[in-house]
């Protein structure tokens, strides 16, 4: 295998400038200055990680640092109601908070009727008005040395969504989020940074959505972390279909409390390059949580999944099932940790990673990962690659179906078992017209 | 007496290059019930695939003619689109896709093929609540994936049922008796009768003579070592399951 040598001081010199110009003169209270100004230290610490860590191994990310560094410093004003069209849920009717280049645009956003113990605003609004919970949770959940790119994201802590729930409250709709990359010839870097905090037994349904409106490559470095309570109930579903020049790195920093569940999806389409780290912690007993992956990807394009299931505390499950499809001389990586501490007794950890090759060029590495210090636990996990299965698709001839016509309706079903697992209808009628777009495109282009 | 619906000729062939079958001859007319008893390892499977069209499963000589084609040609979409119906010995899962859905694919795959309209979802679910009397099939199976956590009798069940709505002239049942208790045995043999007619026929394969006490052949062949060495009426069966196979194997071993 090849490694590519990254020299950090050279290479990161006009990103941590950057940072180092913004986190000293952007505005906010004194913890947050002192908070990215621990990301612009982290960051010159760590710069880009290199393949040669064992995160990163498969995920090369030369290609985002030579990207000319633009981060955006607000909305862009140019972006109006009608372009965001496609990307609407059908017979949505609840809220939708637009961010364009990681920034609120509140004329194309719909808030929700006030609604008591649920906020639901954007970040830059909820530091404005000091929200208690901002600087209670904000940063306390994902790490500034995660990576380079945590650190980068926390030196521009700027904007993104701000969710809070009461203890109790259970929020009426379920909360769109959509991150727009705005056209232009130059490459935006947007760096959201959105908190989720469901206090104890409170619910929310979440969607976060990551879409380019232009064809030219941008940079999207966003952190997502969520705090749900005790016996609170969070479903949070990512879907990225950016452009395919764009280079998408994302964390979802999950802690979830006694009792609570929480249920995770990942669907990831688009980008050039794509890493998704997710990572759920459970720090108390009880807890339920699942998480729901699927790549459908083509071309040259990576798509890298890094998930940790962090059993901290006994009587907890983790359920976790990926599916990938790839064609092209597209490449996918999963790399699932499940960790279960000393004290983690009665664990029950179950992790399935299945991936569908439609081409020879297409490849895939993945990699269970478990670390088990706890003896009475239950832990399994299957990673298979391969082609179509040959059994099925005899089956279905036999019924009358054509043979192109049957490898369709295996591909979309493979599809089918992960979206079907999302509880927002609407989200999941979106999913299905946009994936079986680009399934068709995997099919015919093979 | 009427044409043949299908004639197989000294077909012989087998599993990627590996000889299994050696010279099949064997002819099915419209109305009959032909049952292919046999011990493990003689190739009725085999022959059931090399019926279907599997891939790997080659022929090497002989022809097969069914309604007037041949279907060696065919490929096994458009033998299953000329009414062949094979229900699997072991019925395959297809997580993710919906049984209605799956079914209705089908049905109007063939209806297509026939130059008939398709049916829409509203109008094949009447059909298809009509063919799960027959089955005894509970409702929900239908909103479930094709065969997925299916028990193996409700996969069996699932086979004739899926038989009863597409409606095939020829049907060949692979070992649908293996797996099944007394109670489903007789619910899938009763439902193999009903929907039996004068234009259609059934080639049951089994290795055991029990489901034929429930679906009555109007002939009974012994297949061994790739060949049919016998034939003969229902009460053959009835002396296979009294004297076993080795009579008529000392006879013609190899």
């Amino acid at each position: 295998m090849t490694t590519t040598k990254l020299k950090p001081a050279g290479d990161v010199a006009t990103h941590l400038a950057a940072a180092e110009a913004f986190a000293n003169s952007a505005p906010g209270p004194e913890w947050l200055r002192t908070l990215r100004r621990n990301g612009v230290t982290h960051f010159t610490e760590l710069g880009f990680p290199t393949p040669k860590l064992e995160d990163w191994i498969y995920c090369n990310v030369a290609p985002v640092t030579k990207l000319a560094f633009k981060p955006a410093a607000g909305t862009d004003a140019g972006v109006t109601a009608k372009q965001l069209a496609p990307f609407a849920f059908p017979g949505w009717t609840g809220p939708r908070l637009v961010f364009v280049n990681g920034h609120f645009a509140s004329t194309l956003s719909v808030l929700p009727a006030p609604q008591k113990g649920v906020t639901i605003t954007n970040l830059a609004a909820a530091l404005a008005t000091g929200d208690q919970q901002v600087q209670a949770q904000l940063a306390h959940h994902a790490g500034l040395d995660a990576s380079g790119f945590s650190a980068l994201n926390t030196a521009f802590i700027a904007d993104g969504a701000f969710i809070s729930l009461a203890p109790n409250a259970v929020a009426a709709e379920p909360i769109h989020l959509l991150f727009v990359s705005a056209p232009g010839d130059a490459a935006n870097t947007a760096q959201p940074r959105n908190l989720i905090v469901a206090g104890a037994n409170s619910s929310a349904k979440v969607v976060e959505h990551y879409v380019s409106l232009g064809g030219a490559a941008h940079f999207t470095n966003a952190i997502t972390e969520v705090s749900v309570g005790e016996g609170a109930h969070v479903e949070h579903a990512k879907f990225q279909e950016e452009n395919l020049e764009a280079f998408h790195i994302a964390t979802i920093q999950a802690t979830l409390a006694r009792d609570s569940r929480f249920l995770s999806h990942s669907i990831s389409t688009g980008a050039r390059l794509a890493r998704h780290n997710i990572n759920l912690v459970m720090t108390g007993q009880g807890v339920d949580c699942v998480m729901n992956g699927l790549y459908a990807v083509g071309g040259k394009q990576l798509v890298d999944h890094h998930t940790v299931a962090d059993h901290a505390q006994p009587h907890c499950g983790s359920h976790e099932f990926y599916h990938g499809i790839l064609g092209g001389s597209s490449r996918g990586v999963f790399n699932g940790k499940i960790f279960v501490r000393k004290d983690a007794q009665k664990t029950d950890a179950k992790q399935t990673s299945r991936n569908l090759l439609l081409t020879d060029t297409a490849t895939v590495n993945a990699k269970p990962q478990l670390e088990i210090l706890a003896d009475d636990v239950k832990c399994t996990h299957g990673a298979t690659v391969g082609q179509m299965n040959d059994d099925a698709l005899f089956y279905c001839r036999t019924r009358g179906l054509g043979e192109v016509d049957a490898r369709r309706l295996l591909t979309h079903a493979f599809a089918s078992e992960i979206v079907n697992r999302i509880t927002v209808e609407p989200v999941r009628e979106h999913l299905e017209q946009v994936l079986w777009g680009r399934l068709e495109e995997l099919i015919e282009k093979k | 007496m009427s044409k043949p619906l299908i004639e197989i000729k000294n077909l012989s062939g087998g599993i990627n290059g590996k000889q299994i079958l050696k010279g099949i001859n064997l002819s099915v007319r419209p109305g009959e019930v032909h049952a292919i008893m046999g011990p493990n390892g003689s190739g009725k499977s085999t022959l059931g695939y090399v019926l279907a069209g599997r891939k790997g499963y080659d022929v090497t000589g002989g022809s097969v003619t069914y309604a007037g084609k041949d279907l060696i040609e065919l490929p096994p979409e458009d033998r299953a689109r000329e009414g062949l119906f094979l229900a699997f010995q072991y019925p395959v899962e297809i997580p993710g896709v919906n049984n209605t859905y799956f079914l209705r694919a089908a049905y109007n795959e063939q209806r297509k093929h026939r130059g008939q309209e398709e049916v829409d979802a509203v109008d094949f679910l009447a059909i298809v609540k009509e063919k799960m009397k027959l089955l005894e099939l509970p409702e929900g199976m239908l909103k479930r994936s094709v065969n997925e956590g299916f028990s193996g009798g409700e996969k069996k069940r699932n086979e004739i049922f899926q038989m009863a709505v597409l409606d095939p002239k020829l049907a060949i049942l692979d070992e649908t008796d293996s797996g099944l208790d007394i109670d489903a045995l007789r619910i899938v043999a009763e439902g193999v009768n009903k929907l039996k007619r004068p234009d259609n026929a059934t080639i049951v394969i089994t290795h055991y003579q029990r489901l034929l006490n429930y679906i009555v052949p109007d002939f009974v062949h012994v297949l061994f070592d790739g060949r049919l060495i016998k034939s003969g009426g229902k009460d053959l069966a009835l002396e296979l399951e009294e004297k076993g196979y080795d009579w008529l194997i000392g006879k013609n071993g190899k």
